[in-house]
């Protein structure tokens, strides 16, 4: 085991392509011992793909690999041992119940039943120890494929997309199960398209677009760093739209009839005293940036293929 | 427990458990293949009855005054029925309710029979002819000079069912070998599960081997079953050294394996590994003489079919089933051959996949 500290993965300038697609541009990426690591983009940003390249199982066109210390694509067997995957798609044994899968998977790494059925109680699946896995539900599978990849306690632990097709309540439920994997020490790499989940979870987020790593940093760095003003909400017929205007501090408003006010500042206490002076709290929101704000200003707002 | 060991069990249980739920994969290697047999064997049933019916109409001397041993040969050719009505008789025999009807005309047999089944009617003429020709030297009083007695080179108590059960088994691994290797190639790279075994410390040779093992397990159970079910009901006999049928069996396991994986390698999703499988090994049955004998076939299919694998585990297995004597000096050269094409197959399926799998 790696103490806290220590560098986990260290990728420099990795490349790869796929014909004249460019999956991966130069991607240099540091992971330390024991961080919750997550890895945001838009769809095709090549955060598969560089997953697979750390974990061993696509060899780059260039650039270089440290996995806990070693190149990963020898199958060190030591090393297998040392860190657990989950993949965007489950993939699992034909006509298997969960339970049987599981303990498939704890046989592949010269383990007895004992771990596989500790850890499907962990994921809350002990329920559907009988159920066949094509019989599971999308967050279930997601669950059981979570465990396949936990059975044999990695140090490290590398999830692609583990809450894509959760509901919110499995979600959250999931949220706990991946903080105290981490709590226990665990190194977790995890790739995801919900920006609340990786503010909630991750200790230090890469902003991935085209290949290429746009920024790296813990998300409340890159949220102070966007610098945006705060939205404030008023409900309608409260302050009139030109006095707001012209309160100090205020940068700008807008108004619509049926929804009401709202005003950026970038000074909202002294904003919020003035209003509370005028009697406009009730119904009051305030929102500052967040994570989604910072990605959508470096990946704008156009759909990706 | 070794990771080796205990991957060659998890894989294996894993594969077992699978194939067995998977109720159209055990149809079409276990009960499809034995629904043919069951038809084939019902088809030929030799133990039906081959006698022919008689009429005798009025006294007929020859068959009158058999003695008692010639009377019991005459009666396992023929079922004697006497019908002293002439029409009448000749209505049955021209309806096919009788093979034929004999009277005596002064010292001459006469036996009217129909032409509709040829076969039956030169039966009939030689076996009647015979039977006249005996009853003549008898009546002289000497002793026969010669004597003749016919002798199956194989032996008597042969049967049609040693020759078709050994082809129909043949089919039978074949498909369900090359359709497991094609299957689950192509399905593990489909669904990433090869690329997720690929991420344990689990040996390659131990997820292989557990493939191969659960694949031969199939293959004696198909064994099993068949001979079971010739010998219980259609009366196969094991003789000889049958038993190399088993070693002859595992090396056509291995080699069908080798197809199926050449058809997963070339195929890019599960169905069509499937198929392209089932496409190969059914041309291959038919052309192997598993369905029919290939005695009659042109010489340029001959030449094709002995370059199939099939057809010489087909041989092999005739040889240690069905010809009684023949054991190891003639199973030996089969299974080279089928393990030599195997190995070939399978070699050139690891290079394609490799190509296209990076
Ligand atoms: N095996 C492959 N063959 C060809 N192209 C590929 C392959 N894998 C990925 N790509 C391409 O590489 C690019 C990056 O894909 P990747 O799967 O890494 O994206 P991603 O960031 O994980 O996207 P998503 O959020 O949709 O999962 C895409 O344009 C994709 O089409
Ligand atoms: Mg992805």
């Amino acid at each position: 085991m790696m103490a806290a500290g220590d560098v986990a993965i260290r990728t420099v300038e990795l490349r790869k392509s796929y014909g004249r697609t460019v999956a991966v541009d130069g991607v240099s990426l540091e992971v330390r011992t024991g961080e919750f690591y997550g890895i945001l983009g838009p769809n095709g940003a090549g955060k598969t793909t560089t997953l697979e390249i750390v974990e061993g199982l696509r060899r780059p066109d260039g650039g270089t690999v440290e996995l806990l210390g070693s190149a990963p694509w020898g199958r060190e067997p030591a090393l297998m041992r040392r860190i657990g995957v989950q993949f965007q798609a489950a993939a699992f044994f034909d006509r298997l119940t969960a339970r049987e899968q599981l303990r498939t998977f704890a046989a592949l790494y010269g383990l007895g039943h004992g771990p596989a059925d500790r850890w499907l109680e962990r994921v809350g699946l002990d329920g559907k120890a009988r159920t066949l896995t094509q019989d599971l539900s999308g967050g279930q599978a997601q669950r059981l494929a979570i465990a396949c990849a936990l059975v044999h306690e990695p140090e490290l632990v590398f999830l692609d997309e583990p809450t894509a097709a959760l509901d919110p309540q499995a979600r959250r439920n999931l949220w706990d199960l991946l903080r105290s994997l981490n709590d226990e020490g665990r190194t977790v790499v995890l790739t995801t398209h919900h920006m609340d989940e990786a503010e909630s979870l991750c200790d230090r987020v890469a902003i991935m677009d085209h290949g290429r790593v746009l920024v790296d940093d813990r998300p409340a760095n890159l949220v102070r760093d966007l610098d945006a003003p705060v939205r404030v909400h008023l409900a309608p017929g409260r302050v009139d739209v030109v006095a707001a205007r012209a309160l100090p501090g205020v940068e700008t408003a807008a108004d619509d009839p049926e929804s009401g006010l709202t005003l950026t500042t970038r000074t909202p206490s002294a904003v919020l005293t003035r209003l509370a002076e005028l009697d406009a709290l009730e119904g009051l929101q305030v929102r500052g940036a967040n994570l989604e704000d910072v990605f959508l200003q470096l990946t704008g707002r156009e759909y990706r293929a | 427990m070794s990771t080796w060991g205990s991957s060659f069990r998890g894989v294996g249980v894993a594969l077992v458990k699978g194939f067995w739920r998977d109720r159209s994969a055990v149809f079409f290697s276990v009960v499809f293949p034995l629904m043919f047999l069951v038809l084939f064997g019902t088809l030929f049933d030799s133990t039906t009855s081959s006698r022919m019916t008689l009429l005798q109409v009025g006294d007929v001397a020859v068959l009158d005054d058999l003695d008692e041993g010639a009377r019991g040969a005459f009666e396992q050719s023929f079922n004697v029925t006497r019908e002293d009505d002439r029409a009448a008789a000749l209505d049955e025999v021209r309806e096919g309710d009788a093979d034929v009807a004999v009277e005596m005309d002064g010292s001459t047999m006469v036996a009217h029979y129909t032409e509709t089944d040829q076969v039956r009617a030169a039966m009939v003429q030689g076996t009647l002819s015979a039977f006249v020709n005996s009853a003549n030297l008898a009546a002289t009083g000497e002793p026969p000079r010669f004597s003749f007695r016919a002798e199956s080179v194989e032996d008597d108590s042969l049967e049609v069912i040693q020759y078709f059960t050994p082809g129909l088994l043949g089919w039978a691994v074949a498909m369900s070998a090359a359709i497991g290797a094609a299957a689950t190639l192509q399905g593990w790279r489909q669904t990433r599960l090869l690329h997720r075994i690929q991420l344990a410390p689990a040996p390659a040779s131990a997820v292989v081997s557990a493939r191969v093992v659960v694949t031969v397990l199939t293959a004696l159970v198909q064994l099993t079953i068949f001979l079971a079910v010739a010998m219980l009901g259609f009366g196969l006999r094991l003789e000889g050294s049958w038993y190399l049928a088993v070693p002859l069996l595992v090396a056509g396991t291995l080699s069908f394996m080798a197809i199926g994986l050449l058809a997963g390698a070339v195929s890019k999703t599960a169905e069509g590994a499937v198929n392209t499988a089932n496409f190969v090994v059914l041309p291959m049955a038919f052309l192997s003489g598993s369905f029919f004998v290939l005695d009659g076939a042109p010489q340029w299919l001959q030449t094709v079919s002995w370059v199939m694998p099939l057809r010489h585990l087909n041989e092999g297995m005739l040889d240690v089933l069905a010809r009684r004597g023949q054991g190891l000096t003639a199973m030996l050269p089969q299974a080279g051959y089928v393990l030599g094409f195997g190995a070939v197959v399978g070699a050139l399926a690891v290079v394609l996949f490799r190509r296209a799998n990076g």
